[in-house]
């Protein structure tokens, strides 16, 4: 590159030591800002455990995507938080990676620690499918989270939430609130349209409220998870429909831009169900003071249930409560609906 | 006020000795017939969105909300448009946006109230801004590989502040300026900012030596830097302006929607550039435009708000996205090159 004339000594004038120690302070200051403490402790599990009574020690390997909000950033704190409870587990849990080479590479890397059980939950569960069969044939059993491999043969047991019961259950929830109402409308603000967990969201509500002929969905737009495009889709909605019923939101995290929006446009003349079960919905749910009335889970909890799972499965014992020897292959979680009556049982597991 | 270079009008053309006075006029009235095409898309657009939804669409919260939107991104398209006149590229505006976004939500910060959010915002904005600029004037770093490095860090720096978490915002008066009781004469504070902004780049670009400048440096920068101009310390300053937008539109965003999260500002940069192209401003430098800037993300707001209005679906507003984007930029060539 080359070099210009007059550049250096202007630096160094007066004017620019003022900019100088300007930019320190500021950045002093400003480091200081970053903190994020709070005096409220995270997520945490407080359900008893099915088997508390100390085992065999096992080793669990935990792969899971880059925490990058904050759902699968409850999942680590569900699974760490889980496995310190067992004084016979020790975990051993990868950086997080969206990367499917990196997260092949960290369950790998897992599998010649030779850990008793691999908790994974892939970045993209087709694309690990085949380190999953390696695993297995290795001889480490995995419990494979959410996100499911391609194959049964690479999972000994797999645990997730249910995106389509979701659906559903929303669509249950307000079509008992509306179905009293005639020409009742209905509007869904999706998620991310490019996944499939969201067509099968709105496959489950859509079927759910086939049962209630009073009402229609009226209208439907997707956002992308993320708090500015919840408030953006959320303003439009408001401006094209001037007046409808119930709203199902897909996700908590979009909702909080969708509430704002809701706050901002001055509107309060419908009921609102969110989607996963974040923090500041049941705070909002429990002060009861504004549209949202319920949120239907889809459980971060799950990464604890894992954890319990995996140490069952490496002490060789089945699951507490039911009669089986073994643990089930495969486990669908409930998506619970979470309204005013039942949210203080709920509030310990909500995520920020 | 010597200036070696003299273009004096909006989109000034490549610096070249041998353009006569002439040239100067079929240029100028070519950008006029740019800016009418535009305006002409915007109005085939109303018109379309009036004859589908007429009561939704022709309405004066319709029109408050569109204009909201397009505040956050508008301000970083003014900025963006200072970069690509001067032939440079900023693809770290995005990841800024969040990084000032979240740095300025945090606990700690909110402490500091409304001012403390603001102020920092603003710096956060013009830090990176400064470092993209030092990297690229000083450094002698490529653009488009100084910002990428500040895209991939940045981001990744607000992902660790966040942890992933959503911030919500307690300030009462950062929320309320988000709010209905805080429009002036009907016009929200967030459209205020950005006209502001539009009106200070446009003059900033127009009738400043400073914009004269970019535009040299852009067209011919050994041709600018032979005239006497510092081109190294006037790239430093279009990387710290554009940081500057960036701060302010991570301030609105805060304001709009009550928070800042890690994921803010997602693909900003390429609607930005999208927007700045499309209102004729040159990808490879030498000639911008403020209004054209606007205009651009005037058109790209509008066409989400008809879509949403109009019940269509992510995937058919993509399509018909990307369409219009190549329909603009024919019509655009077809009107400047018959004239």
């Amino acid at each position: 590159m080359r070099k210009g004339p007059t550049a250096m000594p202007e630096l160094t004038s007066r004017r620019g030591m003022l900019f100088g120690t300007a930019a320190v302070g500021a950045g002093v200051l400003l480091s200081g800002c970053t903190s994020n403490e709070s005096d409220d402790e995270p997520a945490s599990n407080d359900q008893p455990a099915a088997d508390d009574k100390p085992g065999k020690p096992v080793t669990i390997g935990f792969a899971g995507p880059q925490a990058d909000h904050g759902w699968l950033n409850a999942i680590n704190d569900n699974a760490k938080s889980r496995a310190k409870k067992y004084k016979d587990v020790t975990l051993e849990i990868t950086e997080g990676s969206n990367d499917t080479a990196q997260q092949i590479g960290q369950i790998e890397t897992l599998i010649n620690k030779k850990v008793d059980v691999l908790v994974v939950l892939p970045a993209d569960g087709k694309a690990l499918t085949q380190v999953g069969l390696q695993a297995m044939r290795a001889g480490i059993p995995v419990v494979n989270l959410d996100r499911i491999f391609n194959s049964p043969q690479a999972y000994r047991c797999w645990i997730g939430g249910d995106n389509y019961g979701m659906g559903l259950n929303a669509g249950h929830y307000i079509g008992e609130k509306l179905k009293n109402k005639k020409n009742a409308r209905v509007i869904e603000l999706a998620g991310l349209d490019n996944l499939e967990l969201t067509k099968q969201r709105t496959q489950g509500f859509d079927a759910a409220l086939k049962n209630y002929p009073n009402i229609k969905k009226v209208a439907r737009q997707a956002a992308e998870f993320t708090v500015e495009s919840g408030q953006a889709k959320m303003s439009q909605l408001l401006q094209a429909q001037s007046k409808f019923d119930a709203l199902w939101n897909h996700d908590d995290d979009q909702g909080v831009g969708a509430l704002r929006a809701i706050d901002q446009a001055g509107r309060d003349d419908f009921l609102m169900v969110g989607g996963a079960g974040a923090l500041s919905a049941f705070q909002a749910i429990k002060q009861d003071d504004g549209v949202l009335k319920a949120t239907v889970l889809y459980p971060p909890t799950m990464a604890a249930s894992a954890i319990d799972l995996a140490r069952a499965l490496g002490q060789g014992k089945g699951v507490g409560g039911l009669a089986e020897f073994e643990i089930p292959s495969s486990l669908t979680l409930y998506s619970a609906v979470v309204d005013k009556d039942n949210v203080d049982q709920y509030m310990s597991t909500g995520f920020k | 006020m010597t200036q070696p270079v003299s273009p004096p009008r909006d989109d000034t053309p490549k610096v070249s000795p041998v353009e006569g006075p002439s040239q100067w006029r079929t240029l100028a009235a070519r950008a006029d017939v740019r800016t009418l095409s535009l305006l002409g898309v915007l109005a085939a657009l109303i018109l379309i969105g009036g004859i589908t939804k007429p009561d939704e669409f022709l309405d004066t919260r319709n029109l408050q909300l569109v204009l909201t939107q397009a505040s956050v991104i508008g301000v970083v398209t003014v900025g963006m448009t200072f970069v690509i006149t001067s032939g440079g590229i900023d693809l770290s505006v995005g990841a800024i946006v969040a990084l000032a976004s979240v740095w300025a939500t945090t606990v700690a910060t909110q402490e500091y109230g409304f001012a403390g959010i603001l102020f920092t915002a603003v710096i956060v904005g013009v830090g990176c801004g400064l470092v993209n600029g030092l990297l690229i004037a000083y450094g002698g770093m490529v653009p488009f590989i100084a910002t990428l490095a500040m895209f991939a860090s940045a981001r990744g720096l607000a992902l660790q502040i966040t942890d992933g978490k959503t911030q919500i915002v307690t300030v009462e008066g950062v929320l309320d300026l988000g709010g209905r009781d805080a429009y002036i004469l009907g016009i929200p504070p967030l459209v205020m900012v950005f006209a502001l902004v539009t009106v200070i780049g446009w003059l900033l670009l127009n009738r400043t030596t400073f914009g004269r400048r970019s535009v040299a440096v852009g067209g011919n920068a050994e041709a600018a830097r032979l005239a006497g101009i510092d081109v190294r310390r006037q790239r430093l300053y279009l990387y710290l302006l554009s940081g500057l937008c960036c701060g302010v539109a991570a301030f609105l965003l805060i304001v709009l929607s009550g928070s800042g999260q890690n994921t803010n500002g997602n693909l900003y940069e390429l609607d930005a550039i999208a927007a700045a192209i499309i209102g004729g401003t040159l990808l490879s430098g030498g000639r911008g435009t403020i209004t054209g800037s606007v205009l651009g993300v005037l058109i790209f707001t509008t066409i989400t708000n008809i879509f949403a209005l109009n019940n269509l679906q992510s995937d058919v507003q993509q399509i018909a996205k990307g369409a219009i984007i190549v329909a603009a930029v024919l019509v655009q060539r077809r009107t400047a090159s018959t004239t």
